[in-house]
């Protein structure tokens, strides 16, 4: 559907994006999740057409897309929606419809599209209404109706939700969810909020300072992050530094300041490492033995609590920290407080490890 | 000196008010010369400045420049270009346009267009750049894209045609050399107060004045609901 090879762009001496390569199946809901200007927005318009990219090349839909006379067809057949939409200067329905009217689309279609788009947003009756009047969460609406109500094959939404209520972005999640399901419209989602890629895509890449350095399921790139800065990015809570001290059957020994975790990894002893695990893969318990069939148990004091909505992350001093989350009512039943001795485990298959970076 | 011009004043009002036939006979004239003029330079400037805002070449800058310069370009210099090039001995004297009123259409238009241009060009460079990007998106053509983005500057635009409106109808030299003053055919507004004056018919040149002047008034009133409307409209820029 979209594949892109070694695309790059550079504004005069700033790189946007470096030698970006990967494909987009058909019907698909694709996210691209980074930090803040790490390149999302650069490659989304490169991909919507809108911009040209300095070097590479790119395919959409079959065709060489970067040809002059198949950059216009291409475009009438994506649709983009940018996390600030552009809102013209006329009523809703008119904004709505402005898609359909370049496409010469008859009045009737317009009327009919425009009215059942008006639903589909929740926005009944505002069809008269200037579009200027309206809220940030119903601008964006608004705009991704004029996005949908040209049947895109292919729809482009650049952190479509940020800054808004989380009413609209439920809304919006929901509609585009919809769309995917029963249009087949493939997707293609930049977030900065990695739960929202959770709950859209089901494949992802991160873009990290202008490179593609992982792409994969949501599982892979939560569990199994390339690189200790991707692992940042998606939160995993726990990085520590080790070395591999024995390798047997597929699965290593690593020493971390004295203590040995078990990891599964091909690497070799002697090899440095990092080790990572998510704070939801730690069990904590009020003793070593009890229950727990991880292979990697270790006392701990606990350091601090850092309450998290309904969610506790707790801090244990293992001789380095490790960090748990816990809900508040398991903090509540096991009297979890600071300087309170307990025991941790991990499973060996919930620990990623990376070799060091330097 | 000071009787004179009190009398004047008294005439000047009697002739408006008596709807004298050569007043409204120049002021209809000077009206439809102006109009046609400014209406002409609108069909003209407008797609021109939207090409202007629309495409990035080699020396935008510098045109850009030329166009803002000649916002200022001395009405009897546009005349004088004018009249050398349409005057019998001209080469496009064969049109016969001097001291003709369509000769002085063109010479305003002169005067107008590059003020259409370049106000034109500042209102489309005022709307948000993304704009453009998000009208490409949507599958507009060139020319749709244009058309778009001018209904978008629509107020700014407005007050460009209205702005230029005024300059054709203020203006003296250019009328005067390309016209003629010829009474009742190519005798306008500014260049009849100016005979008037120099004649010592003070009366005539101060009902016209009058005229004049509440012209420059409607055009401003015009002006400033415009501006006002478009003030409407950024202050409803929501996200």
């Amino acid at each position: 559907m979209i594949e892109t090879e070694n695309l790059s762009k550079r504004y005069g001496e700033r790189e946007i994006l470096r030698e970006i390569s990967f494909s987009i199946r058909d019907g698909e809901i694709f996210g691209l999740i980074g930090p803040s200007g790490s390149g999302k927005s650069t490659l989304l318009r490169l991909l919507d057409l809108i911009e040209m990219p300095t070097r590479g090349s790119l395919s959409i839909l079959g065709e060489d897309a970067l040809s002059r006379d198949a950059r216009f067809r291409l475009r009438r057949r994506m649709a983009m929606l940018s996390q600030k939409p552009v809102i013209f200067a006329r009523t809703v329905s008119e904004n709505i419809a402005i898609g359909m009217k370049y496409r010469k689309a008859s009045q009737a279609t317009i009327h009919e599209r425009v009215s059942q788009a008006l639903r589909d947003i929740g926005l009944p009756g505002y069809a008269e209404r200037p579009a200027r009047t309206l809220s940030g969460g119903e601008a964006q609406r608004v705009a991704l109706a004029r996005a949908m109500v040209t049947d895109p094959e292919i729809l482009f939404l650049d952190e479509p939700t940020a800054n808004l209520d989380p009413h609209s972005v439920e809304k919006i999640e929901e509609i585009i969810l919809r769309l995917n399901r029963d249009s087949g419209t493939t997707v293609v989602v930049s977030t900065h909020d990695m739960l929202q890629g959770q709950r859209l895509a089901g494949r992802m890449g991160v873009i990290m300072e202008g490179e593609l350095p992982q792409i994969g399921t949501t599982v892979e790139i939560f569990h199994r992050p390339a690189t200790k800065n991707i692992a940042r990015f998606v939160q995993v809570a726990n990085i520590l530094d080790g070395t591999i001290t024995e390798h047997y059957g597929g699965e290593v020994s690593v020493d971390i300041s004295g203590k040995t975790f078990c990891a599964v990894s091909p690497m070799n002893p002697g090899k440095q490492v990092n080790i990572l695990f998510r704070a939801e893969d730690v069990t904590i318990g009020l003793d070593g033995n009890s229950r727990t069939s991880a292979r990697n148990v270790y006392p701990g004091r606990i350091a601090r609590l850092m309450p998290s909505g309904p969610f506790v992350h707790v801090v244990i001093d293992c001789g380095f920290d490790i960090t748990g989350l816990v809900t508040l009512r398991s903090v509540e039943d096991l009297g979890l407080t600071p300087g309170k001795d307990v025991w941790v485990s991990v499973k060996a298959t919930a620990i990623h490890v990376l070799p060091l970076e330097k | 000196m000071a009787g004179e011009i009190v009398q004047g004043f008294i005439q000047a009002i009697q002739l408006i008010l008596s709807r004298d036939p050569e007043v409204i006979q120049i002021t209809i004239l000077s009206l439809e010369i102006s109009l046609a003029s400014t209406l002409l330079s609108a069909c003209i400037a407008i797609p021109l400045g939207a090409l202007l805002y629309y495409y990035n070449f080699p020396g935008k800058r510098a045109v850009v420049n030329l166009v803002q310069t000649l916002y200022a370009l001395p009405t009897v210099i546009a005349g004088l270009f004018l009249f050398l090039l349409i005057s019998n001995q001209g080469p496009l004297g064969f049109f016969h346009l001097l001291y003709t009123a369509p000769g002085m259409i063109i010479a305003q238009m002169i005067l107008v267009i590059p003020l259409i241009i370049g106000l034109t060009f500042a209102a489309l460079s005022s709307i948000n750049p993304e704009m453009r990007q998000t009208v490409l998106s949507l599958g507009a053509t060139t020319v749709q894209s244009l058309w778009t983005l001018i209904g978008e500057a629509r107020f700014g635009i407005l007050a460009a045609v209205i702005l230029g409106f005024g300059r054709a109808i203020s203006e003296v030299g250019a009328a005067m050399i390309i016209g003629g003053n010829i009474r009742g055919y190519t005798r306008v507004l500014t260049t009849a107060i100016s005979l008037e004056t120099s004649v010592g018919d003070f009366a005539l040149a101060i009902a016209l004045g009058f005229i004049l002047l509440s012209v420059a008034v409607i055009v401003n009133v015009a002006l400033n609901l415009v501006q006002s409307g478009s003030m409407w409209q950024s202050s409803q820029w929501t996200s």
